[in-house]
């Protein structure tokens, strides 16, 4: 099934990469940069499962499922950070957040 | 069996984790029983990290490091939140967030970095890191009634998940490259591979996000804010071991490079130590608020240690590792004579509530004087020969011109240094207001003041034991 | 595989309905916003740019704060549904695993279960109003 060549999963997984990062310094809304972070780590996991069928070597799957994990533990934190914020100040603008200077 | 016995430290604090949560189930004042059943366990971790200091090896096919620094790095974390869960037992009550779930987070983050510095495959130090990361997003806004600390939580875990994902995408990188994830087998391959476009952007990546998590230059713009807005004991421990832990990872990178002169990393570490000196150094003199000052600090800090990474010879990495001893608990016991001192609501936090501190209380003005010394570097105290055995490894490196920036600046911060304690000593108080301490937090200051006196009068033992490992 | 199907000469036979299909989509979906933009009216009143509810004039926000349970459940399912994804992985290799794996599980179920046991005990589980703390309020107010 070697139809589409490693190239192709590599520039899309670059390319998810990029538009997290971009994302995540233009955007606004903090729910909206939470969900630019979780493609910045979606796009690892699409690298890295490339490479694991690629090479023939398991571990790049298994590490994918270590990422998933963090990433659902990471963003339930997170959110509750920005339920706590937006019962305090109703608003989840980070540029409204800024008691102290960003 | 012997494998089990050789990861005691690791294994105490994470069973102790466990029964905490189930004496939080249990029990209705678990508030009262936690600390002092964590500082236990974090003690006992620290004692078996001594004794088993000189079985080195790794197990679990070599997804862990036992012995030699790995534990000295072991002991510095447990040592370090042992005086930190001391200095709290008082300070959350009037910080307002007096719950059991404070110290089982402190146990899971120190897990977290134990398994950062033993870590010997990328997969656990992916693990460790956000171990860590998470359990501190969470103590930074643990109190969520407090718009501050909401706002330090909310900056810290927008920009700490930004860095683990260039983590995540460099590892992505450099398992796709050098095709294993074994960071033996990566350094025993690492010539060849250097020559890889793919690997060594990996590699950068990955630098690049553990440069956010030891707060340098470019990179450190939520480190004053985090300081100032969350509970001053988990500011105290962000500092310290959250940085520790980051320098462990990088240290072990070094490695890979430390025999040859091959250092590709070293114009990277170059420029951000000399940025990060410089900044921290002089924004810090314009501050008012303690902490935000020590958080500075802390960024020139680290601009010294990576002195070090930049040097990459076995002498610089003995010498983060002594300067990350002393820092450590210079800055944990800085940090909780502040958090006795402050008041409620994030009042005293300010430079003019110094003001002739020493006629009011003259114990924590003697030992925030101690702490300040030793911050700035003066030669009795251990911080002088942490920067001294850096700024050596330098020179023997031909970096001769850092050294001389890492000198200047370290002059420069003596200045903001000297300015607490002339404050406290040679001002009058301007209000009669008694300043009250507790306890267990001057006794966790007293023991940092100790390691900061023993490590600056016997430099040498440390040193000694640390180079020894090395070889 | 290139056996099968030879993609040069099979190509326009096999898609030309789904090219057309495609086609046909885009120009109903052209005519039908273009007629409107030709022949609709244009004006600039007050309730212009309100969302339109029946004719009638706004009465508040369309946003519904829900619960903050709903989302306190969700999370727990997205933890608790990964942590699966470890049992399955060792319930594959079963076999070559064998009782080093069997404990290693046991220890990692023990450490869920002790979790979920603390969440159900500071009250996270509880859905809905509590009955018995309104019962006993409406006794106090009496």
């Amino acid at each position: 099934m070697n139809i589409i060549p490693i190239e192709y999963y590599l520039v899309l997984s670059a390319f998810m990469f990029a538009v997290g990062i971009t994302g995540v310094l233009i955007r606004k809304n903090a729910i909206v940069v939470f969900m630019c972070i979780e493609l910045m780590l979606n796009s690892a996991n699409l690298a890295l499962v490339t490479f694991s069928s690629y090479l023939g070597n398991a571990a790049g799957q298994v590490f994918v499922f270590f990422v998933m994990t963090v990433a659902a533990a990471e963003s339930a934190v997170g959110l509750a950070i920005i339920i706590a914020i937006f019962r305090n100040k109703l608003t989840v603008n980070i540029d409204e957040i800024n008691i102290f200077k960003w | 069996m012997q494998d089990f016995y050789n990861i005691l430290p690791l294994i105490l604090v994470a069973s102790g984790i466990v029964i905490s949560v189930v004496i939080e189930i249990l029990s209705d004042n678990s508030e009262k029983i936690l600390p002092w059943f964590s500082a236990l366990v974090l003690l006992s971790a620290s004692v078996y990290s001594i004794m088993l200091m000189n079985n080195t090896g790794t197990i679990f096919n070599g997804m862990l490091a036992t012995g030699g620094n790995v534990y000295i790095f072991h002991f510095i974390f447990t040592i370090g939140a042992m005086l930190i869960i001391l200095g709290s037992i008082d300070y959350i009550k009037k910080y307002g967030s007096y719950f059991g779930e404070y110290y089982i987070l402190i146990l899971n983050a120190v897990l977290g970095m134990m398994i950062m510095a033993s870590a010997r495959d990328l997969f656990m130090v992916f693990i460790g890191l956000e171990l860590m990361s998470i359990c501190f997003y969470v103590l930074a806004g643990i109190n969520r009634k407090k718009l501050n600390a909401n706002e330090a939580s909310l900056k810290y875990v927008l920009l700490g998940a930004f860095a683990s994902g260039f983590v995540v995408y460099g590892i992505a990188l450099i398992y796709g490259t050098a095709q294993t994830t074994s960071i033996d087998k990566i350094i025993a391959g690492f010539v060849p591979l250097s020559h890889n476009i793919l690997f060594i952007t990996g590699l950068f990546l990955f630098l690049v996000g553990f440069s956010f998590k030891i707060a340098a230059f470019p990179f450190h713009q939520w480190v004053p804010d985090v300081y100032q807005g969350s509970a001053t004991t988990i500011s105290g421990l962000m500092s310290t071991g959250g940085k520790a832990a980051a320098f462990s990872v990088l240290i072990i990178l070094l490695s890979a490079v430390a025999p040859s002169n091959a250092n590709v990393f070293r114009p990277y570490f170059a420029v951000i130590a000399t940025l990060s000196m410089i900044y921290g150094s002089i924004v810090a003199i314009s501050q008012n608020n303690l902490k935000r000052m020590l958080a500075y600090s802390s960024i020139a800090h680290a601009g010294y240690m990576s002195i070090g990474l930049a040097s990459g010879n076995y002498e610089s990495i003995a010498g983060i590792i002594f300067y990350l001893a002393a820092y450590t608990f210079m800055n944990i016991g800085a940090f909780i004579v502040i958090s006795m001192i402050e008041g409620e609501n994030d009042s005293k936090l300010q430079l003019s509530d110094y003001v002739g501190l020493n006629a009011k209380n003259p114990k924590l003005a003697a030992l925030m004087a101690l702490f300040m010394f030793a911050l700035s570097g003066l030669p009795p105290f251990a911080g002088f020969f942490g920067k001294y055995y850096v700024f050596i490894s330098a020179i023997e490196a031909n970096l001769t011109w850092l050294a001389i920036v890492g000198v200047i600046s370290s002059v420069i911060s003596v200045y903001f240094y000297l300015r607490v304690i002339v404050l406290m000593y040679f001002k009058e108080p301007e209000t009669s207001v008694a300043v009250h301490n507790s306890n267990y937090g001057v006794l966790a200051a007293v023991i940092s003041a100790l390691f900061v006196i023993v490590f600056g009068l016997f430099p040498g033992t440390l040193l000694d034991l640390i180079t020894s490992f090395l070889k | 595989m290139s056996k099968i199907v030879n993609p040069s000469v099979e190509y326009p036979a096999n898609t030309w309905p789904l090219l057309f299909y495609g086609a046909a989509v885009l120009i109903l979906a052209g005519i039908m916003v273009g007629l409107s933009y030709i022949l609709g009216q244009r004006h600039e009143d007050k309730d212009t740019n309100t969302p339109f509810e029946s004719g009638m004039k706004v009465t508040g926000s369309a946003r519904l704060r829900f619960s903050v349970h709903f989302y306190l459940v969700a999370m727990f399912f997205v933890i608790f549904d990964l942590e699966a994804v470890f049992v399955v992985a060792w319930a594959i290799a079963f076999n070559e695993l064998g009782w080093t794996g069997y404990i290693g599980v046991i220890i990692f179920i023990g450490v869920l279960t002790a979790v979920l046991v603390y969440e159900w005990r500071i009250g996270a589980l509880d859905f809905g109003p509590n009955g018995k703390k309104i019962l006993k309020a409406q006794k106090e107010f009496k």
